[in-house]
């Protein structure tokens, strides 16, 4: 279990804006991706709690020791605590085998028991026909595997990832997943995966910590992150979600429903305790939740009227973009059926209609 | 006449020396103005670099007043060793040492700082102490960049005049470095002699320029364009 509590200001410099890390969370045994954009403070927070940088208040306590403590003064160097680290580049050391990198992780034990660790760690991460060779003779994911496993070989307490699929291709990066799936399940420790990839915090995450400009915005299983994103600015860094301006306009606890205005359409939605009839709130649908088809004769419930303005291929779907920024998936099939309508109407789903 | 090869080896293994020396002094030197945040650090940087702007008689003449038999160290150095410094042999190398440390100090701490961080902060993760770390890693990936700069500081050993002349003197088979003997045999018209000193002295440096430019070429080939 790792708990960080970190705090640390950045003035302005000649090149760079001021920067405040102002984090508080916990995570236990498995996965936690740490998940935002470029210049959120993730791979800082990594950097504090490895011990590359003094952050300026807080504490990090990793099962019961303290990693750094603000208020007394502790901040363990980076060699006293414990925590494998894969750094972006991997930074294998180019000068040395990879049977030599992994040994130089554990060159204080003894000799023997020394090579028996590095070879079982070379067969886990199927290594050992390249153990010989230097870094630069091997593939991305053999560098990527030795990275892994040099971090892990001295027996950390905590492994840091700072993206670790950046710049994989799609073959590469689901090896990588298998492999940091099989990490997860031999090793019972916490791993903290920095990304910027949503797809990937679904793929491995059992825990997700939203950051934003330094903070945390939000925390839980990224299935439950992803149903009921904390706010608008989750919702517009996950970027899966249809984000309309509305109004409210009546409601009924009783009957469960409130009725909302979006442009020039009131729809109906179920009930939502703690708002006032006028809040101006932000309407949150995912687009695969509407249900669309070109327009014949009048509207029904819960439907509005768009014009279609542009249609783009995806893998899965055909992603339909409307009027009043409006956007829905279709499948393929339907989407050829429907070809060359221009006025559509689009049902909102009465209980998945979500406002921030 | 017969050239008198003294002032070759007197060079030779004064330029070899102070290598070593400059080797051992600037190395360090260079890895804590790398590495280290003080204060004071940019004056030391800057009198590390001063003998490469001063005058060599201007710097002979310094280490004259530092190393003379009246100061501090001459009086240590001559109850140490039973005779002074100054005017000896010993004292080329020191006139070597100074000319040709700033040189190697200011190559090694560029070389010191071109190593990717990283890889030394890979090392610290990975439990290295800071003295492992500097042998291990940060020496062997500056490997080629400080045998580069050593072999430069040792041409610049090889090839002083100003400040060996100061506190060393032109002492024929005592204290006669190769510069040296080639001034003095232009001076008494010697002229042989001073041509094959200077075909020789260009050979030398010749020679180490390219082993310095062939250490300065890419090491560890496809990385460094992977990185």
């Amino acid at each position: 279990m790792i708990h960080a509590r970190i705090r640390n200001e950045y003035a302005p410099g000649p090149e760079s804006a001021a920067f405040s890390l102002d984090v508080d969370f916990k995570a236990a045994a498995g996965i936690t991706v740490l998940f935002g954009p470029s210049g959120a403070g993730k791979t800082l927070t990594l950097d504090c709690i490895a011990g590359f940088v003094h952050p300026s208040e807080g504490r990090i306590l990793l099962d019961d020791q303290i990693l750094f403590d603000g208020a007394s003064g502790v901040h363990l160097p980076p060699q006293a605590r414990h925590c494998g680290y894969v750094f972006q580049n991997y930074a294998l050391f180019p000068h040395m085998t990879l049977r030599k990198n992994l040994e130089f992780a554990v060159e204080r034990i003894p000799r023997l028991e020394r090579h028996r660790r590095v070879t079982e760690m070379l067969d886990k991460f199927h290594l050992a026909e390249v153990s010989g060779r230097r870094p630069y003779e091997l593939s991305g994911g053999q560098k990527q595997r030795c990275s892994i496993a040099r971090a892990l070989i001295g027996s950390p307490r905590l492994l840091l990832l700072d993206e670790p699929a950046r710049g994989l291709d799609a073959p590469l990066r689901a090896e990588l997943y298998a492999v940091l799936r099989q990490v997860r399940q031999d090793f019972a420790i916490p791993i903290l995966l920095v990304t910027h990839d949503f797809d990937e915090c679904f793929e491995l995450g059992d825990e997700m910590i939203v950051l934003r400009a330094g903070r945390v915005v939000q925390t839980g299983p990224p299935r439950k992150v992803f149903d009921q994103p904390a706010n608008v600015d989750v919702a517009r860094l996950l970027g899966a979600y249809n984000l309309l301006p509305a109004e409210i306009l009546g409601l009924d606890p009783g009957r469960n429903i409130s009725r909302l205005r979006f442009a020039d359409f009131e729809l109906t939605g179920p009930y939502f305790p703690g708002r006032l009839i006028g809040d101006h709130v932000w309407l949150c649908v995912r687009p695969d939740l509407l249900r669309v088809a070109p327009k014949d004769g009048r509207l029904r419930a819960n439907q509005v009227a768009a014009t279609l303005l542009r249609a783009v291929d995806k893998p899965q779907a055909v992603r339909l973009e409307f009027s009043d920024e409006l956007v829905a998936d279709l499948p393929r099939a339907d989407f050829e059926r429907y070809r060359g309508a221009k006025d559509w109407v689009i049902e909102f789903p009465q209980n998945g209609l979500r406002i921030l | 006449m017969p050239l008198d090869w003294f002032p070759l080896w007197l060079s030779l293994r004064v330029a070899i020396i102070s290598t070593a020396l400059a080797l051992a002094v600037g190395l360090w030197l260079a890895w804590v103005l790398a590495n280290r945040q003080f204060r004071g650090k940019e004056l030391i940087d800057a009198a590390v670099a001063l003998p490469l702007v001063l005058p060599p008689t201007v710097l002979g003449y310094y280490l004259l007043v530092l190393l003379g038999r009246a100061s501090p160290i001459g009086k240590i150095y001559e109850w140490l060793f039973g005779s002074p410094i100054v005017f000896t042999w010993q004292a080329a190398v020191v006139a070597a040492l100074f000319h040709s440390t700033p040189l190697l100090v200011k190559s090694a701490r560029a070389a010191f700082e071109s190593v990717d961080r990283s890889y030394e902060r890979a090392a610290r993760n990975l439990g290295a102490s800071e003295l492992r770390l500097f042998w291990r890693v940060t020496l062997p990936l500056a490997r080629r960049s400080i045998l580069a700069a050593a072999a430069l500081a040792f041409a610049r050993s090889l090839g002083d005049f100003g400040v060996t002349l100061m506190i060393a003197g032109n002492i024929p088979g005592k204290t006669q470095t190769v510069a040296l003997a080639i001034y003095d045999a232009v001076e008494s018209g010697n002229g042989t002699v001073a041509r094959v000193l200077v075909l020789i002295i260009s050979a030398v440096a010749l020679i180490i320029l390219g082993i310095a430019n062939r250490l300065t070429s890419s090491p560890y080939g496809p990385r460094q364009a992977a990185l």
